[in-house]
C-alpha cells in the first residue's frame, strides 16, 4: 500500500520578476540610505558654518567674498545636467539602451566640465584653507562636495562602459537609475554649498 | 499573488533531501585561505564580527584591570603619568569603539537579523564583509599605535584643545581619530544592510505589526547609526584636518571654536549610548518572551517606546556639556529631555516585569543575565536621572561618580544582555548548549565583582575623586574605597576566565542542541544549529508574531526560487508581500581587496595628505572590480519585459 499522498500549502513566487525599479529595488533603497549619511554630513557642515558665522563679526573675515564666475558657470551646468540624468532615469525602466547609454554618456561629459571648473572654482575662492576657521570651513564644504562629485563621474564612467557591452540589462539598467538619483543628490547638495559660499558671503 | 496547493508526494523526503545538495552547494562559501576572505555568508561574518569585539572585551578588559592596579593604593608606581594617559584612552576607544558597538550593533545583528526575517543571507553581503574588514584595519590601528608607543592618550572623546596640533604633537591623537573613521563607516556600512534587510528581506506575511521586537529594535539602531555616526565623522574629520594640515575649525585665535568639537562629538555621543542599550534590550525582550513561555506585554508600547528612545537620544546630547557655561534656558530644556528619555524605558521595564509576572518563569541561564540587566541597568538608570539635574551634574561633573554611573548603563546596558544573548544563540552558533553550571559560576562571580567595583566608585565620586588621574596622595584618604573598588576585578576577571573555559568546553562536550533547544519563537530557531548555508530549505511564510507558536504545521512555505543561483526573495517594506526576486552576488575576494586599499589609504594619510590621492586610485580600481558584472546576467529577460 502506498504511503499517505502528503500536501502542504504553498506561495508560488516562481513569476516574480527578477528586476525592480524604482523604489522596489534594494539597491534604490540602499543608496537613500547612503544619501541620508551623505546629507546629514553636509548638515553638520552648514552647522558648523554658521556656528563659526557667529564667533566673527565680519564675515567673511577679512576676505573678498568667492569670486562668482566659475561657481555660477557650474551651477548652471548642475542644473542643465538634470536633463540627461532624468532622461537615463526614465528610460531605463523601459528598456531602452541605446537611450541609457547616450545618457550616460552626456551626463559624464557635464561631469567631467563640472570637474573642471571646479579645479578653477579652487583657484577663486580668494583664501586659502590655513587662512582662518572661515576659509577652512569653505574648503571643506567645496571638498566635500567635490568629492561627491568626482565619486559621481567614476560610477557614471563605470555604466557608461558596462553600457558599451551586453551586460547592461536588467539590474545594470535599474543601477544606472539609481544613478540619476544620486547625481540629482549632488546637483542639489552643490546648489547649496553655492548658495552658502557665494550667498551668504554677499548677504549676512 | 495566489496560493497554489500542489500534491508533494510520499517521496517528499527524497525531493527535501535532492533540494537541501542542491541549495548547499548553490550557497556553499569557498573555502581555504583565499576562500575565508571571499566569505559573504552573514552566519559566518556575524561570528566574525562576534569574536573579533570578545577579543577587544578582553583587551579593554585587561586595561581596565591594569587601571584598577594602579589605583589600588597611593602614589603607586605600576604605572607612569604618560602611559596611565594612554592606557584609560585605550581603555574606553576599545570598549565603545571596538567592542560594544560591533558586539551589540553589528554581530549579533549581522547573525540572528536575516534569520529572524526568513531571509537566506544579508542585503548587501559583500557591503557587510567589507564593514567587516574595515573594523579590523581600524582595530589594527588603533592597537598597532598602542603597542608602538604611540597609543592615543586624550581622552575617549578626544576633546579639542587637547587633542589640537598645540597640545598633542606626534601622531597619538591622529590614531585616534583615523580609528573612528574606519569603525563608523564600518557601523554605516552594516546600518544600510541590516535596515535593508529588516525592510525588504523578511519573510511574506511578516508585517511591520508582526515584526519580533528585535526586529524593530535594529531597525531603530540602524537608523540611529545612519543620522548620529556622520557627525562623529564629521568631528574627527576635521580635528585630523586641523592636525595635519593647518585648517582652524577649533582654533580660536584663528576664529574657530572649542566647544564646536563637543557639540559635533556629542551630537553623536548620546545617541551612541543607546546605539549600545537598544540592541540589548532587544536581547532582553526576546530571552524574556521565551523563558516567560508567553507572548511578551504590551508588543505596541515596546516598539513606541523603542522608536521614541530613537528619537529623544538626538535631543539630549547637551547635557554631557553642562559644566560648559551654557545658557540657562538650554540648561533646563536639556535636563528636560534627558529626564523625559526615563519614560520609556520604564515602559520596556514594566513590560518586561508583566511579560514575567503573568508567564511561567524558566530561570535558564539567560534569563539569569537578564534579571542581572534589570539589577544593574535600574541603578545606572537612576543615578542618570541625577545626573540629568544640572546642580547635581556640577557637582559630580568628572568624578569617579560619573565613571560609576556610565558603567552601570553600559554594562548593565550591554554586557549583561551580551551574555545572555551569547547563551541564548550558542545552541544556534554551534549546535551545542553550553554548561549551566559553569555559566552560573561565571553569573555569579561577575555580578558580584562589578557591584563591588563599580558600586564603590559612587562613593569615590562623591567624596571627590576626579577621572583621569595617574594616581593620589595618602592624605585624599581614597584609598581603602579604591582598594575595594580594585578587588572587585579579581571576581569580574575569574568570572570571565570561567567563560571562556565554558565555551572551549562546550563547544567540544556540550550538550547537542538540536534546531529550538529552548522551545522559542522565532524563525532562527526552525532550521538545524547551525543553520545550513542557505539557512531555509524553503524561505517561510508567517501567520503571526511568534511564528514557531503561532502557526498551523501547515504554514505556506515559499516555493519558486530558483536553486542553481542564489536567488532570494524580495518583500514589502510595510506589508512584507512578495514583490520581486534578486540574487545574491555570492562570495567575492574583492570587499576585502578593497578594505586592504581603503586602509592603506586611511594609515597614510595620517603621515601624509598625498596618501588620499595615491591610494585613491588603488580604492577605484578594487571598488570597480567588486561592481563590475561577472559573468552572465542571472535573471536574463526579454526586452519586452524589462
Amino acid at each position: 500500500m502506498n504511503a499517505p499522498v502528503r500536501r502542504r500549502l504553498t506561495l508560488d513566487v516562481s513569476d516574480l520578476p527578477g528586476v525592480a525599479f524604482g523604489h522596489r529595488n534594494t539597491t534604490w533603497l540602499a543608496n537613500v540610505f547612503f544619501m541620508v549619511i551623505e546629507a546629514m554630513m553636509f548638515a553638520l557642515m552648514f552647522a558648523t558654518y554658521f556656528y563659526l558665522r557667529t564667533r566673527s563679526t565680519d564675515w567673511p573675515p577679512g576676505h573678498l567674498p568667492p569670486a562668482l564666475q566659475y561657481g555660477m558657470a557650474n551651477a548652471v551646468i548642475f542644473l542643465v545636467s538634470v536633463v540627461p540624468a532624468w532622461t537615463v532615469r526614465k528610460r531605463a525602466p523601459e528598456g531602452d539602451r541605446r537611450a541609457v547609454k547616450n545618457g550616460l554618456l552626456v551626463l559624464t561629459a557635464f561631469a567631467v566640465a563640472a570637474t573642471i571648473l571646479r579645479i578653477f572654482e579652487f583657484s577663486t575662492l580668494n583664501c586659502r584653507w590655513s587662512d582662518d576657521a572661515y576659509s577652512s570651513t569653505v574648503w571643506v564644504l567645496i571638498g566635500m562636495h567635490s568629492g561627491h562629485l568626482v565619486t559621481e563621474l567614476i560610477e557614471t564612467v563605470v555604466l557608461l562602459a558596462i553600457s558599451f557591452t551586453p551586460k547592461m540589462e536588467g539590474t545594470r539598467l535599474a543601477d544606472a537609475a539609481i544613478n540619476s538619483d544620486y547625481w540629482y543628490f549632488v546637483v542639489i547638495t552643490g546648489l547649496i554649498v553655492d548658495g552658502l559660499i557665494y550667498g551668504t558671503t554677499r548677504f549676512l | 499573488m495566489a496560493v497554489a496547493e500542489p500534491i508533494l508526494g510520499n517521496d517528499q523526503d527524497t525531493g527535501q533531501s535532492v533540494l537541501a545538495h542542491r541549495l548547499a552547494r548553490t550557497w556553499r562559501q569557498p573555502r581555504g585561505l583565499w576562500g575565508w576572505f571571499s566569505n559573504t555568508h552573514h552566519t559566518d561574518i556575524g561570528i566574525r564580527f562576534m569574536v573579533t569585539a570578545f577579543i577587544f572585551l578582553l583587551l579593554g578588559g585587561i586595561l581596565a584591570v591594569l587601571i584598577r592596579l594602579q589605583l589600588v593604593r597611593p602614589e603607586n608606581s605600576l604605572i607612569g603619568p604618560d602611559l596611565y594617559n594612554q592606557v584609560f584612552t585605550m581603555h574606553g576607544s576599545t570598549m565603545i569603539f571596538l567592542f560594544a558597538v560591533p558586539m551589540m550593533f553589528q554581530g549579533f545583528g549581522v547573525y540572528v537579523v536575516p534569520l529572524m526575517c526568513g531571509a537566506r543571507n544579508i542585503a548587501f553581503p559583500r557591503l557587510n564583509a567589507f564593514s567587516y574588514y574595515l573594523y579590523v584595519g581600524g582595530a589594527l590601528v588603533l592597537w598597532g599605535g598602542f603597542l608602538t608607543n604611540t597609543g592615543p592618550d586624550v581622552g575617549w572623546f578626544a576633546y579639542v584643545p587637547l587633542s589640537g596640533p598645540a597640545y598633542s604633537p606626534g601622531h597619538r591623537a591622529d590614531i585616534w581619530s583615523q580609528m573612528i573613521t574606519f569603525t563608523e563607516v564600518s557601523a554605516l556600512g552594516v546600518a544600510i544592510c541590516i535596515a535593508t534587510t529588516i525592510l525588504r528581506y523578511r519573510a511574506p506575511g511578516m508585517t511591520l505589526n508582526r515584526m519580533p521586537i528585535l526586529l524593530w529594535e535594529k531597525l531603530v539602531i540602524s537608523l540611529a547609526v545612519i543620522f548620529a555616526m556622520p557627525a562623529v565623522m564629521i568631528a574627527s574629520g576635521l580635528l585630523l584636518l586641523d592636525r595635519l594640515v593647518g585648517t582652524h575649525f577649533f582654533n580660536p585665535a584663528e576664529g574657530g571654536d572649542v566647544l564646536l568639537y563637543q557639540h559635533l562629538f556629542w551630537f553623536f555621543g548620546h545617541p551612541e549610548v543607546y546605539i549600545i542599550f537598544l540592541p540589548g534590550a532587544a536581547i532582553v525582550s526576546t530571552v524574556v518572551e521565551c523563558f516567560s513561555r508567553r507572548r511578551i506585554f504590551g508588543y505596541t508600547p515596546i516598539v513606541v517606546s523603542v522608536v521614541a528612545t530613537g528619537f529623544l537620544g538626538f535631543s539630549v546630547w547637551v547635557h554631557h556639556m553642562f559644566a560648559t557655561g551654557l545658557p540657562q534656558l538650554s540648561e533646563s530644556f536639556f535636563t528636560a529631555a534627558s529626564l523625559m528619555i526615563v519614560i520609556p524605558t520604564g515602559v520596556q521595564f514594566f513590560c518586561w516585569v508583566a511579560t514575567i509576572w503573568h508567564g511561567r518563569l524558566q530561570l535558564r541561564l539567560p534569563m539569569l543575565w537578564c534579571f542581572g540587566f534589570f539589577f544593574v541597568f535600574l541603578i545606572g538608570g537612576l543615578s542618570g536621572v541625577m545626573l540629568a539635574s544640572v546642580p547635581v551634574d556640577l557637582q559630580v561633573h568628572d568624578t569617579y561618580f560619573v565613571v560609576a554611573h556610565f558603567h552601570y548603563v553600559l554594562i548593565g546596558g550591554a554586557l549583561f544582555p551580551m551574555f545572555a544573548g551569547i547563551y541564548f544563540w550558542f545552541p544556534k552558533m554551534t549546535g551545542r548548549i553550553a554548561d549551566t553550571t559553569l555559566g552560573k559560576w561565571h553569573f555569579w562571580l561577575f555580578f558580584i565583582g562589578f557591584n563591588i567595583t563599580f558600586f564603590t566608585l559612587h562613593f569615590l565620586g562623591l567624596h571627590g575623586m576626579p577621572r583621569r588621574v595617574y594616581t593620589y596622595g595618602p592624605d585624599m584618604h581614597w584609598h581603602g574605597l579604591n582598594a575595594v573598588a580594585s578587588s572587585g576585578v579579581v571576581f569580574m576577571t575569574a568570572g570571565l576566565l570561567v567563560f571562556l573555559v565554558n565555551v572551549f568546553r562546550s563547544l567540544r562536550t556540550g550538550e547537542t542542541a538540536g534546531n529550538n533547544p529552548w522551545g522559542d519563537a522565532g524563525l532562527e530557531w526552525s532550521m538545524s544549529s547551525p543553520p545550513p548555508p542557505y539557512n531555509f530549505l524553503h524561505v517561510p511564510t508567517v501567520g503571526g508574531r511568534d511564528p514557531l507558536w503561532d502557526d498551523p504545521p501547515d504554514q505556506p512555505v515559499v516555493v519558486g526560487l530558483r536553486d542553481d543561483i542564489r536567488e532570494t526573495l524580495v518583500t514589502h517594506s510595510l506589508d512584507a508581500d512578495p514583490q520581486h526576486k534578486d540574487e545574491d552576488p555570492g562570495p567575492s575576494i574583492w570587499p576585502f581587496l578593497a578594505s586592504v586599499a581603503v586602509s592603506a589609504a586611511f594609515v597614510g594619510s595620517i603621515f601624509t595628505p598625498w596618501a588620499v590621492p595615491i591610494g585613491a586610485p588603488l580604492v577605484i580600481v578594487t571598488l570597480v572590480g567588486w561592481l563590475w558584472p561577472h559573468g552572465p546576467s542571472p535573471t536574463p529577460r526579454p526586452a519586452e519585459e524589462v
